[in-house]
């Protein structure tokens, strides 16, 4: 049987599977379903210094094999998840958990980074500067060298867990983008973040999502999203976390022979909400079929 | 929530583009009206939410009206055909503060789920006033139905084809106890509007998982954000917030 558990970063997994940040709020939805503690670990919603509602409505639309959100970093402030979500969390998940960051300026990540560094629960800090759906940061700070490394070395400096960046694909050569983060310290890269995309509703001639613009994720980015494990990997030392369309245990295979240490499951949860389970219960058998080893 | 796999029984068509679904299975985890239920079909990515119209046991009632590449699907499908799906989602409206003779409103597709409320205070002993509005005479479906519960029922339509002529809110009886009401987001605005009593409103909106992971319905509130998924899609009166 293949050997299931992996190293993230100086923090062992029992297996490689994680659900992505924003399709698995803080936990306990799932949890009411199955036991969560079967996950290697899981990244929460992407929490910012102050609370935030985010876009208006509709922010949902779909596409052949995918959808797109501009759902826009709604959460509830880093204050109320480290007095409320975690707590209740804790209750129920009795593993590190992957805390993700996001912020308008440099200082809110310094800010967000520095209290969940103070947290016992969170094993990394996972920093999105690649959400495509906030007017102010977000992907504006994953898209050049300069200004991801600057994020990346104001996070290191204020915390002792590992920090993982999280990228976009919306750029140029996201490989050399990783480099930048890796040389500015960072412990780890998460790639990819949801693709910038639209849909155009016929009946109105209107966008269907209200921010006009959407990230689009699930099957139809896996392609891509293998391509910048394969690029990146190639161009860093640091472990990589392949995240982009994967739904089945084949698809964390593929994306192990591309380079990634361990992988994000997204747009699958909310489709079918015992998506990880399910992987995590056939990962093993998946890989041995195929004779892999690390 | 449970994931379930139900057996299309009927699928029979009752206006021109409005179609009842009777489906078997588990339907344990539906436990109030107003609750409704996310179908996975073939070759469409996210899933389908569909409000529970009726239920028993072993059998559940779904009344959607054609309007997409999903719904034109579950037309299609013949008895037999077996579907995914996630049943029991939503909040559901709590009949405890009813009082003794409720008003129920529905408009178009949002007729169904207020058949099993009507059902559910029917049966607690209630004297239920019903108003139903649709656009014209050939879009009228379940007032018999209703009727049959024992509901005083009032039928309006916009074109006055048939009962009365005009909006649900020109059909409101002169008194009730409390209002429930379902129906396309101008009719839920006047109803807020006009209604004298408190109640309790479903709304809808565009869903990505349907369970309150993925943020893409949420809506302010009176009392904070809420996930019409998860939280809701009923709303009380007092809480409800029009700001688009």
């Amino acid at each position: 049987m293949g050997k299931m558990s992996v190293d993230l970063c100086g923090i062992e997994l029992d297996n490689p599977v994680i659900p992505a940040s924003g399709t698995f709020g803080y936990g306990l939805e799932f949890a009411e379903l199955y036991d969560i503690n079967i996950l290697g670990t899981f990244s929460f919603k992407g929490t910012t210094r102050e609370p935030r509602f985010g876009n208006p409505t509709p922010r949902i639309a779909e596409c052949a094999s995918g959808m797109l959100n501009a759902v826009g970093l709604q959460n509830p402030g880093v204050e109320h998840v480290i007095k409320h979500e975690l707590p209740a969390l804790k209750k129920v998940f009795h593993k590190k958990v992957m805390a993700n960051i996001s912020g308008s300026s440099v200082e809110n990540y310094v800010y967000v980074s520095e209290l969940l560094d103070r947290e016992e629960q969170v094993g990394w800090l996972e920093i999105n500067i690649s959400c495509p759906n906030v007017k102010a940061g977000g992907m504006g700070f994953g898209t050049s060298c300069e200004s991801a490394a600057a994020v990346t070395k104001a996070v290191k400096a204020v915390t002792r867990k590992p920090v993982i960046m999280k990228l976009s694909p919306n750029v140029t050569d996201i490989a050399a983008i990783a480099k930048a983060c890796e040389d500015a310290g960072a412990d780890g890269i998460c790639a990819i973040n949801t693709l910038l995309g639209m849909r155009i509703d016929l009946k109105t001639g209107k966008p269907v999502i209200a921010n006009v613009t959407g990230g689009v994720s699930g099957p139809c980015v896996f392609p891509v999203a293998l391509r910048a494990v394969y690029q990146i990997s190639r161009a860093v030392k640091i472990p990589v976390i392949g995240c982009g369309g994967v739904s089945r245990a084949e698809d964390v295979l593929e994306m192990m022979y591309a380079g990634a240490t361990a992988v994000q499951v997204g747009a699958a949860n909310l489709v079918d909400p015992y998506a990880c389970k399910k992987i995590i219960e056939k990962l093993s058998g998946v890989m041995e079929r195929y004779g892999f080893r690390r | 929530m449970k994931d379930v796999i139900f057996t299309v029984k009927k699928n029979v068509p009752l206006t021109k583009n409005v179609y009842e679904m009777t489906l078997c299975g588990d339907t344990s985890d539906i436990t109030r009206p107003g609750q409704f239920v996310n179908v996975k079909l073939d070759g469409l990515y996210l899933r389908r939410p569909i409000s529970v119209c009726d239920k028993t046991d072993e059998k559940l009632t779904l009344i959607y009206k054609t309007v997409g590449k999903g719904t034109e699907q579950m037309a299609r499908m013949p008895a037999g055909t077996e579907l995914s799906v996630l049943s029991g989602l939503g909040n559901g409206y709590d009949t405890a503060p009813s009082g003794d003779h409720p008003l129920v409103i529905g408009g178009g597709v949002g007729v169904p789920p207020m058949y099993l409320l009507c059902k559910r205070l029917c049966g607690e002993g209630k004297h239920v006033s019903v108003v139903l509005g649709f656009n014209r005479a050939c879009d009228v479906f379940y007032e018999d139905k209703f009727k049959a519960l024992g509901a005083n029922v009032t039928v309006m339509t916009a074109d006055g084809s048939y009962g009365g002529k005009g909006f649900v809110t020109d059909g409101l009886p002169a008194e009730y106890s409390y209002c429930f009401a379902c129906g396309p987001e101008p009719m839920l605005r006047a109803v807020f509007n006009s209604c004298k009593s408190d109640g309790q409103l479903s709304f809808e909106e565009r869903m990505g998982c349907g369970f309150g992971a993925c943020m893409g319905c949420s809506c302010s509130t009176v009392t904070g954000y809420k996930r019409i998924c998860k939280d809701g899609p009923v709303l009380y009166k007092e809480e409800i917030l029009w700001e688009k």
